[in-house]
């Protein structure tokens, strides 16, 4: 496999994990979204927000390459980590999901077991230690997850048969297994009851002090209690195609925002 | 003036002035809907009627076989010779052939059937899949006597080419099974396609999500999710070749041989049967009645894969909410 690899010895030369530039999405013909850019902050949350259909998705699964499993999407522009641009044809995206992990909206646990769910990841990527340190990578991840003191005598259960709140979690486990750098949430909460939304929050803040975290969310507390950074996506009405509005630190955003549509967005009169 | 106020209250009394609206609920004969019940379920009950009729046939016949002097249903069970001509009636060279040849037909269509599903449900374009599954699905569609003569004059003549001619018979085991596996692979291929692509999305991008490649994804995630599908479909694809007839009745050859050689030749049951139930047979006669005796042992062993393909079906199925 040719590809470049990362460089570990990169020093950050910039406060962002991951920055975009410039960035248009197509499916196929279409232009979902457009000029798109923005920096994701290390250590901290981003929060994209915005109505449906106004290309906050698309943007989040841009960076990790996931768009390129689409039939028909193609992404312009730079989406830049560790100063390499992503979508350089020399980029190998299996490489980019191992350092830029995901967790998806439906939590979706493999129908293994708990630990091999976790294990499931490391494996993949070429795993080469005793049962022993993989016991002991599993309580991590899942200690990272705030999962294990409810499952630890469990291990052997089916990942399907513990309750939405842990699947999500079992899910951010996984993630964090293979020791990503960044973990990108596309809404991990909508499908939860509150008590397990606040558990996914208090965790995001747990996450931050290791990872960079972006995050996709259609909840306005959610972005406003949760996140360090928010960015409004809008959709164009003329080409219907996603656009920035604004996007600044958390507080800025939610008391005072610079442009009227987000005013309006965030005081709930559409959207 | 207080009786008026109530009357006018009532908005049933309003117009209960004029049009007193009657309404018949009783229950009313509906001769239609009667005899187009019945009907469906006949319909729906016939494969249990015919089910019966079968089992009761071959049933009776079977008994007769038994009940005779000349047969025992321990020799049945256990006597390698088949030879009604001179008395001996063990059906074991018979399970024996039928077995390797659908061995033989499972070892190439399993791997070849899969492949063919996973691409198809992995790795295909839209328009690809949209091309294949059609294309596929014909091969199915080919009378199983074109797939004989393929055997015979294709198959058989390349593999004593390969093999050489003293060792390779023109009537032989391997031929037989090799085209039937080739006849079964489009069952394993569309029935494992559908359980693949029945596999939640979510799990593909969870598995891609973390770095896996699509051929990671593909073996270690989709096709255990798919896992319950897939037996199934190797199960349906095993009756299919133990019930195939005309296959083994031409290439693998007429002579009930207890062998594990699959280059000589070797009666299957069905072959068997096909073979002695078009001569000149006459009625209950110990050798006529000993084709329903076969036939009865076919009955149950295809009952019993079906049965085994429903439990594994039920026990490995993961259900996703």
């Amino acid at each position: 496999m040719a590809m470049k690899a990362i460089d570990p010895q990169y020093t950050a030369d910039t406060k962002y994990a991951l920055e975009v530039r410039n960035v248009d999405i197509y499916y196929s013909a279409f232009r979902a979204v457009k000029n798109c850019s923005f920096g994701m902050e290390r250590n901290k949350i981003t929060a994209l927000i915005g109505p449906s259909g106004c290309g906050k998705s698309t943007v989040l699964r841009s960076l990790n390459r996931m768009n390129d499993l689409i039939a028909g999407a193609r992404t312009e522009g730079e989406v830049l980590y560790r100063g390499q641009n992503l979508y350089d044809p020399d980029i190998d995206a299996v490489q980019v999901r191992r350092s830029i992990g995901m967790v998806f909206q439906k939590a979706n646990p493999f129908p293994k077991s708990i630990y091999d769910n976790i294990a499931y990841g490391p494996r993949v990527n070429g795993w080469k230690g005793s049962k022993a340190e993989m016991d002991e990578l599993v309580e991590r991840a899942l200690r990272g997850a705030v999962l294990w003191d409810e499952v630890k005598d469990d291990l052997k259960k089916s990942g399907l048969a513990i309750s939405g709140g842990q699947q999500q979690r079992l899910c951010i486990a996984r993630a964090l297994a293979v020791e990503p750098e960044v973990i990108l949430m596309d809404e991990p909460c909508s499908a939860l009851d509150p008590i397990s939304t606040l558990k996914i929050e208090e965790l995001m803040f747990e996450l931050r002090q290791r990872y960079s975290i972006v995050i996709v969310t259609h909840n306005m507390q959610q972005a406003a209690r949760a996140s360090d950074n928010t960015v409004f996506f809008l959709m164009d009405k003329e080409d219907r195609a996603g656009q920035i509005v604004e996007y600044g630190p958390t507080e800025q955003i939610f008391q005072s925002p610079k442009d009227e549509r987000t005013e309006q967005y965030i005081s709930g009169r559409f959207g | 003036m207080a009786d008026q106020l109530r009357v006018n209250s009532d908005p049933r009394a309003a117009l209960a002035g004029d049009a007193v609206k009657q309404v018949d609920l009783r229950k009313r004969p509906r001769i239609g809907e009667t005899i187009i019940q019945t009907i469906l379920y006949a319909c729906g009950f016939i494969s249990i009627f015919t089910t019966i009729g079968i089992v009761y046939v071959l049933g009776q016949e079977s008994l007769r076989f038994f009940a005779s002097d000349e047969v025992s249903l321990v020799e049945f069970f256990t006597n390698t010779v088949w030879q009604p001509v001179i008395g001996e009636f063990g059906i074991l060279p018979l399970v024996n052939s039928t077995m390797m040849v659908t061995i033989i037909a499972l070892m190439v269509a399993i791997p070849l059937g899969l492949a063919m599903a996973i691409y198809m449900a992995e790795y295909a374009s839209e328009r690809v899949r949209a091309f294949l599954k059609p294309v596929i699905e014909l091969l199915a569609g080919i009378p199983t006597v074109v797939y004989g003569f393929f055997a015979l004059t294709f198959v058989t003549p390349w593999l004593r080419e390969i093999f050489g001619r003293d060792v390779v018979q023109i009537y032989n085991v391997m031929s037989a099974g090799l085209v039937v596996g080739i006849l079964i692979t489009p069952i394993i291929a569309t029935l494992s396609e559908d359980a693949l692509s029945a596999v939640p999305s979510g799990l593909r991008q969870a598995s891609l999500g973390l770095g896996a490649t699509k051929w990671e994804t593909a073996i270690r995630v989709v096709v255990p999710a798919a896992f319950s599908g897939i037996v199934a479909a190797s199960i349906v694809a095993m009756s299919r070749a133990i019930g195939e007839t005309m296959v083994v009745a031409l290439a693998a050859g007429a002579s009930p041989q207890f062998t594990f050689n699959p280059f000589l030749p070797a009666e299957t049951m069905t072959g068997h049967i096909a073979r002695i139930s078009g001569g000149d047979l006459s009625y209950q006669t110990i050798d006529y009645n000993s084709i329903f005796a076969i036939g009865l042992v076919l009955f149950f062993m295809t009952l019993t894969l079906n049965i085994v393909s429903r439990m594994i079906v039920r026990r490995f199925r993961e259900v996703y909410e």
